[in-house]
Parts: C-alpha cells; structure tokens; sequence
C-alpha cells in the first residue's frame, strides 16, 4: 500500500499534466476519459496519460490516493484537480485554461502531445 | 412547447425509477436534503454499448441543488455526492454523470 502511494506520488510529481484515464488518448475506452483528452487538447497543453486498464495496482490505488471513486482523474503541477464532470465545468467557464496558466503549464508540441507512455 | 416536453420526459423517468436510480435517489435526498434533485437514467442510449449491463441502470446523471454547497469548490461538492452515494459511484454503475448547485445556481433549461 505504502509502495503504491509512492509510485503514485511519483508519477503526479514527474509531469506538469498527468491524466489516469481508461484507455489511451488515441484510444480512449470510456467516454468520460474521451471527453477528458478532447478537453485537455483543447488547452493546448502537454500532457502524460495513465492508462489504468494496463495496471491494476494503479487502477485501484488511485482511487484511495486521491480519495475519488471514478476514472478519470486530471492533476495539475502534482495536485488533484477533479474528475471529467469537474473538467468539463471549469472548461467552459475559462478556469481550467487560467489554472493551467497560473501553474505555468507547459504548451503542447507535436511530440508531447498524444504521448502514451506508461510503464 | 419544447420546455414541455422534456418535462413529461423527466416525469416518466422519475415516476418510475429501476430500484437503483431509487436507492441513488434516496441517499442524495438524506445526505443533502436537496432544494432540486433528479436522477437521470441515461442507460436506453448506451443500450448494446460498452458498460451496458442488460439492467437498464447502467448510466446515470444527477443533478443536485442543495444548501450544503454554498460556499464549497467543485471538488468539495462533488466530494460531498460521493460520499452521499458510497460504493454506487465508480463501482455499481458504469457512468455517472454528477451536476451540482447551490441555491439560485440552478437555472432549468428552457426556462
């Protein structure tokens, strides 16, 4: 348990943007982690994405190391922002766009965009 | 004429929940003590799709107005939902849409 927390801690802490999302951004395996990439291709941003169908350590994990019981989970700059609903609503209301602004968020480029690494 | 119609539609939802969309109803309405509350149940148009169980409770939205989230953050009130619906989100349902207000935040589409 305590292992997990710090992989977890680990992987919020390498990226500015990380997304736990099921599925990849390409091919994303629910709607709401869909709707979570569309939005974060919208800001423009860089982006990791986790896909925790691929581990079921981090699948579960995260859940309680966010204390949030859905996927899919969005952190900014290692702190937890919120779900797709949360997303979506701060999205259209400009605030995800400032968030990522304030905390000085890296902008996306060809090649960190899209990217779907996890290991 | 349309603010009419998706009034009935809402009606024939709610006279009729699927016993999960009651239970889903139910904890909202003790937790929170909610001004608006409506369960959604939007599993008809994810029928044969992924996540759909053969229940017809498989998708849901609710939508939530209630004192308890006057002066909280967005994470804070959808905290506040989940915990209201303990192991129904992320466990007992495929997808669950959550929409929450304060008092005079809410504003029926339509109206």
């Amino acid at each position: 348990m305590a292992e997990i927390k710090e992989r977890l801690s680990g992987i919020v802490a390498k990226d500015d943007v990380v997304l736990f999302m099921k599925g990849t951004p390409l091919f994303p395996q629910c709607g709401f982690s869909s709707r979570a990439i569309a939005i974060l291709d919208h800001c423009g941003v860089a982006y990791e994405s986790v896909d925790v169908l691929q581990d079921m350590e981090i699948r579960q994990g995260i859940k309680s190391f966010s204390d949030w019981p859905t996927i899919p989970q969005l952190y900014v700059k290692g702190e937890f922002v919120g779900g797709s609903d949360i997303m979506m609503e701060m999205f259209e209301a400009g605030e995800l766009q400032e968030l990522m602004a304030e905390k000085k968020v890296a902008p996306a480029s060809d090649s960190s965009q899209r990217s779907t690494s996890h290991d | 004429m349309q603010y009419e119609m998706e009034d009935l539609t809402m009606t024939k939802v709610q006279s009729n929940p699927g016993p999960l969309a009651q239970e889903i109803h139910d904890r909202l309405e003790s937790a929170l003590t909610p001004i608006t509350l409506e369960v959604i149940n939007d599993s008809a148009s994810h029928a044969g799709h992924s996540g759909d169980d053969g229940s017809g409770e498989s998708h849901f939205t609710v939508v939530v107005e209630s004192a308890s989230f006057a002066g909280q953050s967005r994470l804070q009130r959808q905290r506040l939902v989940n915990t209201a619906l303990g192991d129904i989100p992320g466990q007992r349902v495929h997808a669950l849409a959550i929409k929450t207000y304060a008092p005079g935040e809410y504003r029926r589409e339509g109206s």
